[in-house]
């Protein structure tokens, strides 16, 4: 039959255009793992801050979401956490860069799940919630104050507060009003006049301020998503129903990302995240003052007098886990950043760890083009998609939308 | 009997279609639910390179967890099971098809006697084929054994 062969061929390929076309393959049994590996309901148990005697105080977190809004914590009087880390915006503020007295180098982070956090910042230089607190706090760019201020303000404004969670405050009247051992000059040279006694008086209530806010930051929890809802159908065995039904762009998407688009390498997990610093290949800000990433972090954490294995830590020190494993190889970590959470992200434009990639589309562009990182060497290998791949891992990351206003 | 015939070889055409599109579809069906196929040795409990020893590893997360940082303990022994109680262990790896390395840098912290040593700071960051390779200097000399694990 030499005329039926080419019907046949033609015949054939129609009938599988038209399977994959409305009826796409069920998810294999390694996808169901994939996708169930990604649900909520896989999310651990708040890990223990041995660091934070306080982590789990409710006193503690009562006073730490008053200092989470208190703009009195400012050098001017009128910058708090949340000038930033905007409740009704996932807690970050959707500008490239964070503003406070002025601008920083970095994009603000939203905090829904940090208490899960292995390592803080994009360059992972605190490895806890209470020091990462007490870094915007004296930072110049940020609330631009000073920890003996600090110490006076509380001991002025919320003096029963911190008493009834920490004990008795310091005697304060005889040291300056300005002081730290980081800050402008005057504020040095008076650090230097207060005695060593002094120095730690202040220190242990500028790190109970940390822990205070800490201790309210561990219950920013990352809600659940339509994603969560299918994955959870899927984990189960059944088919999702009602809003839990994805489209089958939505369907496309997540095969992508969790197949031949490679996104489960850093995003994985029910936050999206490894907890690892990763070069992609993000184009610097400016080329002038180089971003180094975790490849400064690094040092700066063991450096940190506020870390988990000194003074002010709680822990004993075999529980430093993080910081006494850490990986400490500099010439790998190159420009790497913390992998972000995807939980929330098509609603937070701009991203990346200075904002420079305005939507999710030029993102899609990004690890499509994948480009030579200016220094370190990207980890992404480009993956070609076609114009439906694009829209289809958009629509899949909109599946992961955090809903209602509060819920970060 | 033109019609009759048309007829007919249209049948046969619907039949072999329907039989292709069925083979395709046991073929895919095939292809998404067997597993790969598997060119390593899953196992807890190897020989060293050069024989030296016979290595085993235990850990109290089961199965071997994802993005959490567990311990180990490692137990080393002669070939023919005499323990090897003061070694020097290294721990290295990562994961080859990836070229990366691990996410942590762990170590033995604690020699537990009779050839069982503590290892603190594994973790696995991603799931996937990982390698781990365990140094070894001790009296029988240099060597490394090499798990392979599949997360
Ligand atoms: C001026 C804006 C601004 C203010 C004010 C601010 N932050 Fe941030 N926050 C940022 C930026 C920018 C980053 C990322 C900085 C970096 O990686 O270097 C960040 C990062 C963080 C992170 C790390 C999250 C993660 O996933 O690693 C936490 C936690 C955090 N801030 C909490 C706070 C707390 C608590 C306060 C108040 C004491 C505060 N921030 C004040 C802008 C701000
Ligand atoms: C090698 C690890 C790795 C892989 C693979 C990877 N990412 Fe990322 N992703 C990161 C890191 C690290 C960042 C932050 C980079 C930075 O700020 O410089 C990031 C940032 C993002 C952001 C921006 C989030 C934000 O809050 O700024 C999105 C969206 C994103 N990735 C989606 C994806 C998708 C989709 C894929 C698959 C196509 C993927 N990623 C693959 C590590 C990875």
């Amino acid at each position: 039959m030499p005329v039926a062969r080419p019907f046949l061929a033609i015949g054939a390929l129609a009938g599988f255009l038209a399977l994959s076309a409305c009826d796409p393959a069920p998810l294999s049994a390694d996808e169901k793992a994939k996708i169930a590996s990604l649900v909520i309901d896989e999310l651990a148990a708040l890990p223990a801050a041995p660091a934070n005697l306080y982590a789990d105080n409710p006193q503690a977190v009562a006073f730490g979401k008053l200092l989470f809004f208190d703009q009195g914590l400012s050098g001017d009087g009128h910058i708090s956490c949340a000038t930033c880390h905007m409740p009704d915006r996932q807690f970050q503020d959707g500008l490239p860069r964070g503003v406070g007295v002025a601008q920083t180098d970095r994009r603000t982070m939203p905090l829904a799940g940090v208490g899960w956090n292995v390592w803080q910042f994009w360059d992972g230089r605190r490895d806890s919630l209470w020091a990462q607190a007490l870094v915007p706090l004296e930072d110049r760019r940020e609330h631009a104050g000073n920890r003996t201020a600090y110490a006076h303000f509380i001991s002025a404004n919320h003096s029963k507060a911190y008493e009834a969670v920490f004990g008795p405050l310091p005697e304060l009247e005889r040291m300056p009003s300005d002081a730290s051992p980081l800050g402008g000059a005057a504020e040095r040279a008076a650090w230097t006049t207060m005695s060593v006694a002094e120095r730690d008086a202040v220190n242990r209530v500028f790190a109970n301020i940390g822990k205070a806010i800490a201790a309210f930051e561990r219950t920013l929890e990352p809600g659940e998503t339509r994603f969560d809802r299918f994955a959870r159908a899927i984990a189960a065995g059944e088919a999702p129903t009602g809003d839990a039904a994805f489209s089958d762009l939505e369907l496309e998407g997540l095969r992508l990302f969790i197949g031949k688009a490679n996104c489960l390498e850093c995003h994985n997990g029910p936050r999206f995240t490894d907890d690892h610093f990763h070069n992609t290949g993000v184009p610097p800000m400016a080329a002038d003052e180089l971003d180094r990433g975790r490849a400064v972090g690094i040092g700066e954490v063991l450096a940190d007098p506020f870390n988990c294995l000194e003074t002010y830590s709680d822990a004993q020190p075999g529980a430093c886990t993080a910081l006494r494993f850490m990986k400490r190889d500099t010439a790998v970590m190159e420009r790497a950043y913390k992998t972000p959470s995807l939980r929330g992200v098509a609603q937070r434009s701009p991203y990346m760890h200075a904002g420079q990639i305005a939507s999710l589309d030029d993102v899609i562009d990004h690890y499509s083009t994948a480009p030579d990182a200016v220094a370190g060497q990207s980890e992404i290998r480009g993956v070609i998609f076609t114009d439906r791949g694009r829209k289809a891992l958009i629509a899949f990351l909109k599946t992961l939308d955090a809903e209602g206003p509060n819920d970060p | 009997m033109p019609p009759q015939r048309a007829n007919g070889n249209s049948r046969i055409m619907l039949a072999g279609l329907g039989l292709l599109v069925a083979a395709i579809a046991v073929y895919a069906a095939f292809q998404l639910f067997s597993p790969p196929p598997s060119e390593v040795d899953v196992a807890y409990n190897t020989v060293s390179g050069e024989g030296f020893y016979q290595v085993m590893f235990e850990t109290e997360a089961q199965p071997v967890p994802v993005n959490e940082t567990h311990e180990w303990v490692l137990t080393v022994t002669t070939p023919d099971g005499a323990p090897v109680t003061d070694a020097e262990i290294s721990i290295d790896g990562g994961m080859p098809d990836h070229g990366h390395g691990l996410p942590t840098e762990p170590r033995t912290t604690e020699n537990l006697g009779e050839g069982r040593y503590r290892v603190e700071g594994m973790r696995f960051n991603m799931g996937g084929h990982w390698e781990i390779r365990i140094g070894i200097d001790a009296e029988p000399g240099l060597d490394e054994a090499v798990f392979n694990l599949d997360l």
